[in-house]
């Protein structure tokens, strides 16, 4: 632990541009992933071709994606981003979609008989009715971002990886344990916090939950 | 409040035909890619303002394809359709709905939207003051029989039969001419059906809705309906008053259907003053001058000839007398009075 003591504000440094790294894929997952979540949702033939190519997308091993990503984006944060958020559609869309097709028909088409319009459909019906799902699947999305993100620290992403490879590099245990410690503490962290707003909106459709 | 007096007011000089509940179809069909036949062949009928009408027929007859295409859930593909004298497709498709009550049979309530927000979502839309909202979900709450306490509940703890009661408030929200209901009465059990109907009955005849009900329960037709639509593969076979429908039925088909030859239905559709009506008609002998026996059962003119029976039943005479509301003596009623009026109806076909 001497590691962390000696050089706290380092680790604090880490630990937000992880955090940050991490949400900025969450935001640009959710810009791409909810309009075509909302798109598959209406147009039924698109989800197969579509969600293959999002499981393909996911096989790719990371470290080969982010150095892949190098000759088009060059070093830094852009490719780290741009991979996650590409590994993260899977995830988020699959979550999205269930919560948008399993929508009770007799709900949508009672709020279509009342003359509720295609904007006013989903701000007051479907998307309340698919949040639980959807931020299971934000959920999923930080999770595995954060997890895959410390390996973009290989092509100079910055973030809590840094301390793994570094103390891998130079034998230093010490760093190891404290980048693992911090990237867990992370993990739960966006866990929790997560799960806990998924439940305040699972409490509002379903009530009590025992 | 001031839009309403305004037009209320515009009524009396020139009575605007959008305020009527009038349904007209002409020659509509409705073909889904699924089947070469129609589901709805070439119907043409018209449904008057206040009218309670039920759409009966066996299941996938077309019943609910035909109600669908009122508030344009389904468009037809030929043929077209007019409410309150204007033909549907002439103003924007949501304005049309928010006019027209629609109640389906999974009430589909929205689920993580209280009972007070379920039915202001319409009025709301209208852009309705707070105010006027309030008290109109005070008096829909009254109407349907529910306490205003249910107001900040949620549709899962209710029960199904109450699920369906606010599924019908939030259809009456914004004051519509016009109510479609699908087998809206299907889903809840026998006693709370019997329930739901008799208040639809009360409440049809308060706010004088033009109400458009599907139903295959022949029983609920015939309880409800002010006028039945018989529909069988697609088509419009029979159009008519319940009784119409009993005593000349146009085949073999609403024979079946209805009962035609079930004596008790026929009966239960007619009532004590036909039968003093078709005596003036035909200068028959209008009985007045026997005494009636103290304790004997009286029978009111509006008593149905059903319950006449059981009566004559369980009293052990021939006939008894009938007294209207003021305990006038109107005449006498008895077994011979219905065997004759079940033979003239008979005659009729
Ligand atoms: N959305 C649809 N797509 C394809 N076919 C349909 C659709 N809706 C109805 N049909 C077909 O049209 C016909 C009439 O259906 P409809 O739902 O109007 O029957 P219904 O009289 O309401 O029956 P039920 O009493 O079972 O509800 C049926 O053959 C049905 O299979
Ligand atoms: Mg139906």
């Amino acid at each position: 632990m001497n590691y962390l003591v000696n050089n706290f504000d380092v680790v604090v440094e880490l630990f937000l541009q992880h955090l940050q790294l991490t949400l900025a894929v969450i935001f640009f997952s959710l810009l791409i992933g909810i309009p075509l979540g909302l798109l598959l949702a209406r147009i039924r033939w698109l989800r197969g071709p579509v969600m293959s190519l999002l499981g393909i997308i996911y096989t790719i091993p990371s470290l080969s994606f982010f150095v892949l990503l190098i000759p088009l984006f060059g070093l830094g944060t852009r490719p780290a981003i741009i991979a996650l958020t590409a590994y993260a559609q899977l995830l988020l869309i699959r979550n999205w979609l269930v919560g948008l097709t399993n929508i009770e028909p007799a709900v949508l088409e009672a709020a279509r008989g009342m003359g509720l319009n295609g904007w006013q459909r989903f701000w007051q019906i479907e998307f309340p009715l698919a949040l639980p799902m959807l931020l299971a699947g934000i959920r999923l999305v930080a999770l595995s971002s954060i997890g895959i993100g410390t390996i973009a620290a290989f092509i100079n992403a910055g973030g809590l990886g840094v301390l793994l490879f570094q103390g891998v590099i130079t034998n230093n245990y010490d760093k190891i344990f404290t980048g693992a410690l911090a990237v867990t503490i992370l993990s739960f962290a966006a866990n929790y916090f997560i799960r806990y707003l998924e439940q305040r909106a699972e409490f509002r459709i379903y009530g009590k939950r025992i | 409040m001031s839009s309403e007096m305004i037009s209320s007011t515009a009524d009396t000089n020139n009575v605007p035909v959008s305020e009527s509940g009038e349904i007209v179809f002409e020659r509509v069909s409705k073909f889904f890619t699924t089947s070469t036949l129609p589901a709805v062949d070439q119907i043409s009928v018209k449904i008057t303002d206040g009218d309670l009408v039920v759409i009966l027929g066996p299941s996938g007859c077309g019943k609910t394809t035909l109600l669908k295409m009122v508030n344009r859930l389904y468009e037809p593909d030929s043929g077209k359709i007019w409410v309150g004298g204007k033909e549907i497709h002439t103003l924007p498709v949501n304005e049309l709905r928010r006019k027209i009550g629609y109640v389906i049979q999974q009430v589909g309530l929205f689920p993580h939207m209280t009972i007070q927000k379920n039915i202001s979502v319409v009025p709301h839309l209208l852009g309705w003051e707070e105010k006027r909202i309030n008290d109109r979900l005070e008096m829909l709450m009254q109407l349907i029989g529910l306490p205003v306490s249910y107001l900040p509940r949620y549709p899962r703890q209710l029960s199904g039969g109450e699920q369906q009661r606010v599924g019908l408030a939030r259809a009456l929200a914004a004051d519509p001419e016009i109510l479609l209901m699908d087998e809206p009465f299907a889903a809840v059990d026998a006693i709370n059906r019997e329930c739901l109907q008799g208040e639809l009955i009360d409440l049809h005849s308060k706010l004088n809705k033009t109400i458009l009900f599907v139903t295959h329960d022949v029983e609920e037709a015939f309880r409800l309906a002010t006028k039945i639509i018989v529909m069988r593969a697609g088509k419009l076979v029979q159009y008519g008053t319940p009784l119409e429908l009993v005593t000349q039925p146009e085949n073999e088909f609403i024979e079946e259907l209805v009962g035609s030859n079930n004596i008790l239905r026929k009966l239960s559709l007619m009532n004590v003053n036909s039968i003093l009506k078709a005596r003036e008609n035909h200068f028959y002998d209008a009985d007045k001058s026997q005494p009636v026996e103290k304790n004997s059962a009286v029978l009111n003119p509006e008593d149905d000839l059903r319950s006449v029976v059981s009566l004559l039943l369980r009293s052990g005479r021939d006939s008894l007398p009938v007294k209207d509301s003021e305990n006038r003596l109107l005449g006498t009623v008895g077994y011979a009075d219905l065997r004759e009026m079940l033979i003239s109806n008979l005659s009729s076909e």
